[in-house]
């Protein structure tokens, strides 16, 4: 016998959150409401993609856990340690043998295949928050369809700024149908949003479930004159030298020197197994136990 | 109490269920294709692949509604022991199991335009699942996909409702596919 449940969540709970994710597939991008239940963690590791990881994993599964891209933070070490124990599952840091990924704030750059499911964590899942407080006017506003303030807020910052400055957690239209929040990604990952895998969405604190089955069409908000752009540094990771990855600038000495490195590690990494070298980087070698 | 009644459960509940999720999970987010859905055996007529969903997802918040068909003794008191689910009328039911010509599908409630999740899925026996068949397109399938379907017009009709509608999980023995309230339906023409 152990101490715990099977991923930790008494059988009750994951069969709730369960029937919220069925909902969620089957009205893509709807913020299914759900009774978040008390994790042991703090809210701002991610208990809505805990949960939801909880009520999705078995035992055959290999769980990869990313924040920010990377697989050894304090953050994504305690998470996959947590399910190793509670689930029994395996775990990776490799994206090609993950079957179930928790991410904070990316998207793999690696594409995801149909066999494969995303679970992110979700702070703020309402889109339309910062520009109505109010959930009983967020909700009529999606149940009407009224995105107008959304566009009106993405103009603004056109005539302010030139461009659209929203660089985070930028809105999308999915399925046609509901605007949606993709969590706090950078915009270069909105296009990834298109994909095979299943993308699931928990936010803990604010008790919204949603998600996008493979295959679904996910548009980023924009306008005729002004259409969307993923944008990312305009430089070449300096480790691997990879140019089409999303990059994390780093100061690397008192001097203001600078570094360029791709911000999901395990893409990094197997390019520079591969035996690409970036401008400030070195050749390849396995980490020496 | 039969002893038909404490038997046919989960052996692994947790362990049992989560798998048995994972193959539901998977057919509703890629209609079309045919899961395995194994670790119940209900009592007939309920298939096990529709008494593994039953076991998967309902419990006392989940009223569940039976066609007069599936409304025995046996399965009532199976569903009952199993899930504690309340058996209710179809228009109070979260969750429903029947033959596709028995159930009441008007009868059931399909969400209101703030909370669409509202709604009733249905479980719906066939005597064949086959991937063949109807055309499918729409989110979780690449370009298209065929399914068995006991026929087109109703589902054309659920879809046009969206993002309010009922969802279907399709059983036949110890497999199940599904049909969410997205899904398009087309028949394909026989020549
Ligand atoms: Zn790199």
């Amino acid at each position: 016998m152990t101490d715990y449940n099977f991923a930790y969540l008494d059988e009750q709970t994951k069969r709730m959150i369960r029937r919220a994710i069925l909902k969620g597939l089957a009205i893509p991008g709807y913020q299914v409401p759900f009774a978040s239940r008390e994790m042991p963690m703090p809210y701002g590791w991610g208990t809505g993609g805990v949960q939801v990881s909880a009520a999705v994993l078995t035992p055959d599964d290999t769980f990869k856990v990313i924040d920010q891209g990377a697989d050894d933070t304090t953050n994504a070490v305690s998470i996959r340690r947590f399910f190793e124990k509670t689930a029994g599952v395996a775990v990776t840091e490799a994206t090609v043998d993950a079957s179930v990924i928790q991410t904070r704030h990316r998207i793999p750059e690696q594409d995801l295949r149909s066999d494969q499911i995303l679970v992110y964590q979700v702070p703020i899942p309402e889109p339309l928050r910062f520009l109505e407080p109010s959930e009983v006017e967020t909700r009529k506003m999606h149940s009407l369809e009224e995105y107008g303030l959304m566009h009106v807020k993405l103009y603004e910052d056109i005539s302010q700024h030139g461009a659209i400055a929203t660089a985070y957690a930028y809105p999308v239209k999915v399925e046609g149908r509901y605007v949606m929040d993709p969590s706090p990604i950078p915009k270069f990952d909105n296009p990834k949003l298109n994909m095979a895998g299943i993308q699931l969405f928990g936010a803990g604190r604010e008790q919204r479930i949603y998600a996008v089955p493979p295959y679904t069409d996910v548009v980023s908000l924009d306008f005729d004159d002004y259409p969307f752009e993923a944008s990312k540094a305009d430089h070449a990771c300096d480790l691997c030298g990879a140019e089409d990855s999303y990059l994390d600038e780093l100061i690397v000495d008192d001097a203001g020197g600078r570094m360029f490195m791709c911000s999901d590690t395990d893409y990094c990494a197997g390019r520079r197994k591969a035996g690409c070298i970036g401008a400030q980087g070195v050749p390849y070698q396995e980490d020496v136990a | 109490m039969q002893t038909t009644t404490l038997m046919g459960g989960f052996v692994n509940a947790p362990l049992d269920s989560a798998r048995a999720f994972r193959q539901i999970m998977t057919a509703v987010a890629q209609p079309g294709i045919i899961n395995d859905a194994v670790g119940a055996t209900p009592p007939a007529p309920l298939s096990v692949a529709a008494g593994v969903v039953l076991l998967t997802l309902c419990d006392p918040d989940t009223p569940v509604f039976l066609t007069a068909e599936f409304d025995t003794d046996d399965v009532r008191a199976w569903i009952t022991f199993h899930t504690g689910a309340p058996l209710v009328d179809a228009a109070k039911a979260s969750f429903a199991v029947g033959s596709w010509g028995d159930l009441p599908i008007t009868d059931f409630a399909i969400g209101t335009s703030e909370y669409p999740d509202r709604s009733a899925t249905l479980i719906v026996e066939v005597a064949s699942l086959n991937p063949e068949g109807a055309e499918l397109r729409g989110p979780g399938i690449k370009g298209k996909a065929t399914l068995s379907l006991p026929e087109t017009a109703a589902f054309q009709q659920n879809t046009a409702l969206f993002p309010l509608g009922l969802d279907f999980v399709f059983t036949c023995q110890n497999r199940l596919a599904a049909l969410p309230r997205t899904t398009k339906v087309n028949a394909i023409k026989v020549s």
